[in-house]
């Protein structure tokens, strides 16, 4: 597909923002077009804009204050969206993310891979095997969405969500593989448990992936696991990273 | 110099509140801030602070304070007497505080979230940019029995009798304004029609995340993939429910998109009490 495929939609959605719909199916070839169109206009407005929020094939555009003329709006945005250029100087990285995929931390495990009909060395072979895409951050603080998940995997979410999953849980929902930043409800099912901290409030970056980062999980064991819980808590882990 | 407001009784839900975080949706933090932005607004200037400072916001049942410095304050939001020692005084009014005085609130008989307000604002922890506590971001989630709130205390006040007068804009409609969501297009008539001839409950679920409203609308609409969302998106859920998206909401959601209330309707929206009613009807952006 070429660059002139892909249409937007405007759509005024509250006094202050514009939505932005790529008219296309959800890919990495959409999202690469969504990142490089929302660098352009946070370029462009700076000061006018507040920021733009990015879903699979969405963009909110959050400006200052009421928009006055919709229509005046679209045209900016439109012309923004033919301009050509650069991705600016970001460099996305490829994150390793140590994972221990074991019953004992992660008790859902065992009932996942029966239900799948799967050994967990297979599910583990399927889950560490692709380099996901990390689409946006959203749901809660640090929480990445992730494409490109292996269809032997995929599993419709819970139709009851859990009351507590922990920190650290990797799990799959549907389509979509992820981590849980902290402790939350939620309807996906946990196979893991990574000892990274997805998101931390005393760094001035709180998480540390960005849009367009791919992401490799790591199959550890317990020992390990442990050792960089350690290693978390006194401030001296980073997760391996490559530029790619 | 500081002193601090230490907290006797925290009330229901009580919590610090600025205008809230911006510039860190991408990182999936919720934007915060006052559920009835105008009260928390009035405030703030019947004070003459700086629009962004930080006020005591409460829930159905106010906290009680006592002072450990002098100051001023200012009580808006909720109906209610508050009484100083003892002594009644006035809403959306300044309050002269001196050393060891305690604040109570009485006789809430309307709306929802009352704001407590300090001159110059209540000096807690920054994080992200706002002051506005939320979970796994600020330290505390709410405020607490004996917690001890720093604020700067004011050395010249000079007494201020006039008050700002401030209609209230809540208590009289139960109307709620709202536009076309992106996904409204989707809902068939009989579902436009329920939609904007019903009267909806305040559900007893109501928190800073959302409210939710407690009839079922009948709901065919094709499951999606997460969008952005703002405080103010009426969700509808898989089950049928509708939910009004506030303060505290997450900065995507997976449910069609219906309507989006007016910045106005979000403040009266805030101010209803569980089991009350409203109807929803629908504005353009042209007028």
């Amino acid at each position: 597909m070429s660059k002139k495929d892909i249409r937007f939609q405007y759509i005024r959605y509250s006094e202050n923002t514009i939505l932005v719909k790529g008219l296309t199916t959800i890919d990495d070839f959409l999202h690469k077009e969504l990142l490089f169109y929302k660098n352009k206009i946070e370029n462009h407005y700076n000061k006018v804009i507040v920021e733009v929020i990015l879903s699979f094939n969405w963009l909110l555009v959050i400006y200052v204050s009421a928009i006055e003329n919709f229509y005046s709006e679209v045209l900016q945005l439109k012309s923004l969206a033919r301009k050509g250029g650069k991705l600016d100087d970001h460099e996305n990285r490829l994150w390793k993310i140590p994972v221990c995929y074991s019953s004992k931390l992660t008790p859902e495990l065992t009932y996942f891979a029966e239900m799948k009909s799967l050994s967990v060395e297979e599910i583990i072979k399927a889950h560490t095997t692709p380099l996901y895409t990390v689409f946006f951050i959203g749901f809660l603080p640090g929480f990445v969405y992730l494409g490109g998940l292996n269809k032997e995997l995929v599993t419709p979410r819970k139709s009851t969500p859990s009351p507590k999953i922990e920190k650290g849980t990797v799990a799959i929902g549907g389509s979509q593989t992820g981590v849980y930043p902290c402790d939350s409800p939620g309807g996906w099912y946990g196979i893991g448990k990574t000892p990274v901290n997805f998101f931390d409030v005393t760094v001035s970056k709180p998480c540390f992936v960005s849009p367009g980062d791919k992401i490799q999980f790591i199959s550890i064991d317990e020992c390990v696991y442990n050792d960089i819980s350690i290693l978390i808590n006194s401030k001296v882990y980073q997760p391996e990273s490559s530029i790619l | 110099m500081n002193a601090i407001v230490e907290v006797i009784s925290p009330g229901l839900y009580s919590t610090i509140q600025d205008l809230g975080r911006t510039g860190y949706g991408k990182y999936g933090v919720p934007k915060s801030g006052p559920m009835d932005l105008r009260s928390f607004l009035l405030a703030n200037s019947i004070l003459n602070n700086n629009e962004n400072c930080a006020v005591i916001e409460w829930t159905i049942i106010p906290p009680v304070l006592r002072f450990h410095g002098d100051t001023i304050i200012a009580v808006t939001g909720a109906i209610c007497t508050p009484f100083l020692n003892d002594i009644p005084c006035k809403m959306n009014h300044q309050i002269n505080i001196k050393k060891g005085d305690v604040l109570t609130l009485k006789n809430v008989i309307g709306g929802v979230i009352g704001f407590v307000g300090i001159y110059k604002g209540f000096s807690t922890g920054v994080v992200l940019n706002s002051r506005s506590y939320y979970n796994n971001i600020t330290e505390f989630v709410k405020l607490s029995k004996s917690d001890k709130l720093p604020f700067e205390k004011s050395i010249k006040y000079t007494p201020q009798y006039a008050a700002l007068s401030a209609p209230i804009f809540w208590n009289e409609t139960d109307i709620i304004y709202a536009y076309k969501g992106p996904e409204y297009c989707q809902l068939n008539e009989g579902q436009n029609q329920q939609l904007l001839n019903s009267e909806f409950i305040i559900s007893k679920d109501r928190n800073r995340m959302a409210i939710p409203l407690d009839n079922d609308l009948k709901n065919d609409l094709p499951s999606m993939f997460s969008t952005p969302v703002l405080p103010g998106t009426v969700q509808l859920t898989p089950s049928g429910k509708l939910i009004v998206l506030m303060r505290d909401c997450q900065t995507t959601g997976g449910y069609p998109r219906i309507l989006q209330l007016t910045t106005d309707s979000i403040d009266i929206i805030a101010q209803k009490r569980i089991g009350e009613t409203i109807r929803l009807q629908l504005k353009s952006f042209e007028t």
